[in-house]
């Protein structure tokens, strides 16, 4: 078995459009949620959420290419540049047929289809835009980055709703870890703000009207974010003879499915797909610094997330830190887990631990060390990263410094 | 009453029970009615009555409604009714 480094980072989110950037968000504890900007407000009870902020399409994409990119895409695009070029990979030389390519998202290209129906259904057209079809599916943020870095080697979108990103590199983890391949493009991509799906989340009743105060006793739902982080997965053997920059190891992940409920957590489901990461990685629960939680803010996760990781975690729950960042960049759904393991590794990398933003009232339900905010100076040697998806779809992944 | 009865057809619909089976005092726990069911409930409320249910399970200090019964839920949307016709005296 390979082991599996990170030799490529790339963030484009609400944190900030850069490693530089989103560090000094995450080590300000600031929260970037605030009421929405890029769209209009009217008719709609949630005003606020995490978007990405001070991104000009028109700068990093021609005229010919932006009819054909989604927000979803473009956000991708860049995050995979950034990490592309950290790596000093080059793909055209043979690597990129040797190269996996696998995206996590949970929706695809929404603004898109949302423009293109509200033109038939709404203004009377006859017609959308040639293009609607190839820009709306939810895998051209991949199909776009294979064709930018010529990665000929398996590519696909994973959709697992707010697990996606971490089913994503969890399997291009597996697959650069077997031999498949020996590098891997991956990570997650997602941006959702449009009238028509924030009326969607706010008719299911999980959306905070202020903010998002994960674990919190006075929490009162999730707030949507956007964005996406991509990496460069790569064996280590290979890394190391090339002299490249390792930014951290993946060592682990872990699945299960709830199969229970549609929307409900189940705690059994979520200590389930810990504990098989803990056993794939090789770690005891001793071993573990950090949880990035999945910490959304609604009721029901927060309890169940804390009670499952009592259950794996026992006597050391109460030494581990455990933080939710969606307090700072929002629940960008199908990109959470990979905006979420660039948080981590920011953390890892910088020397401390990213706080939980807004939270004001301890909770007799959720009693670990939820890291409140004011971000911690410690040096994190492992870290794990939870999502736990709608439909019960729950992946974990382990990295270590 | 037509409040009442309405609001009892939509919450047997949502339950799959005989209407002649609830009173105002049985309780939503009772119906074997999951969250997602009572989210359901609320939105099938808001079309019939054209009204807004500020409902909100996730809300701990819930500043929204909650219910326990039956008769919470008529008690609640004769409220609302009541406020949105104050409201549009008002504007």
């Amino acid at each position: 078995m390979n082991r599996v480094v990170i030799t490529g980072f790339g963030v484009v989110s609400p944190l900030g459009n850069n490693y530089e950037e989103a560090a000094v968000t995450l080590r300000a504890g600031r929260s970037a949620i605030g009421q929405l900007k890029n769209i209009p407000l009217d008719g709609l009870l949630t005003k606020v959420g995490a978007e990405v902020r001070n991104f000009d399409p028109s700068a990093h994409f021609s005229d010919k290419q932006l009819p054909l990119l989604d927000r979803c895409s473009q956000l991708a695009l860049v995050a995979a540049r950034q990490a592309v070029a950290q790596s000093g990979l080059k793909f055209r030389d043979g690597l990129g047929a040797r190269t996996a390519t696998i995206i996590g998202s949970g929706v695809g290209g929404l603004a898109t289809l949302d423009d293109s129906f509200h033109r038939l259904y709404a203004e009377g057209s006859r017609r959308v835009h040639p293009f609607t079809v190839p820009k709306m599916m939810i895998s051209a943020p991949m199909s776009h980055i294979t064709i930018e870095h010529g990665l000929t080697g398996p590519s696909f979108t994973v959709a697992s709703a707010c697990a996606s990103a971490n089913h994503a590199m969890g399997v291009a983890f597996q697959m650069v870890r077997a031999g498949v391949v020996e590098a891997a493009v991956t990570g997650g991509t997602e941006s959702v703000f449009t009238y028509g799906t924030i009326k969607g989340w706010e008719a299911l009743r999980v959306m905070a009207p202020e903010t998002c105060r994960p674990f919190s006793r006075n929490r009162a739902g999730m707030v949507l974010g956007e964005g996406s982080a991509i990496f460069v997965f790569e064996n280590r053997e290979r890394a190391l003879a090339r002299g490249a920059e390792i930014l951290g190891e993946f060592i682990g992940c872990g699945m299960s499915s709830d199969a229970s409920d549609i929307v409900l957590p189940s705690m059994a489901g979520a200590a389930s797909a810990i504990r098989a990461c803990l056993a794939d990685a090789g770690l005891a629960p001793e071993d573990v610094d950090y949880i990035n939680a999945h910490g959304t803010g609604t009721a029901a996760n927060d309890a169940t997330e804390t009670k499952a990781i009592h259950a794996v975690f026992g006597a050391h729950a109460g030494k581990l830190a455990v933080s939710s960042t969606k307090s700072i960049h929002g629940h960008s759904l199908g990109a959470a887990g990979a905006i979420e393991l660039a948080a981590t590794i920011i953390g890892m990398r910088e020397g401390f631990i990213p706080p939980t933003a807004n939270y004001t009232e301890p909770d007799p339900e959720c009693d670990l060390d939820y890291v409140p905010n004011e971000t911690r100076a410690a040096q994190i040697e492992v870290a794990m990263s939870n999502s736990f998806a709608f439909g019960g779809h729950n992946a974990v992944i382990a990295v270590r410094r | 009453m037509s409040v009442d009865t309405d609001v009892m057809d939509i919450v047997a619909k949502q339950a799959k029970v005989d209407v002649g089976a609830l009173k105002r005092e049985t309780h939503l726990s009772e119906l074997d009615l999951q969250s997602i069911d009572i989210v359901e409930l609320v939105f099938a409320i808001e079309e019939k009555f054209d009204i807004e249910v500020p409902y909100a399970p996730s809300d701990q200090n819930t500043a929204g409604i909650s219910f326990e019964t039956v008769g919470d839920v008529i008690a609640a949307v004769d409220g609302l009714i009541a406020k949105q016709h104050t409201d549009k005296n008002a504007g």
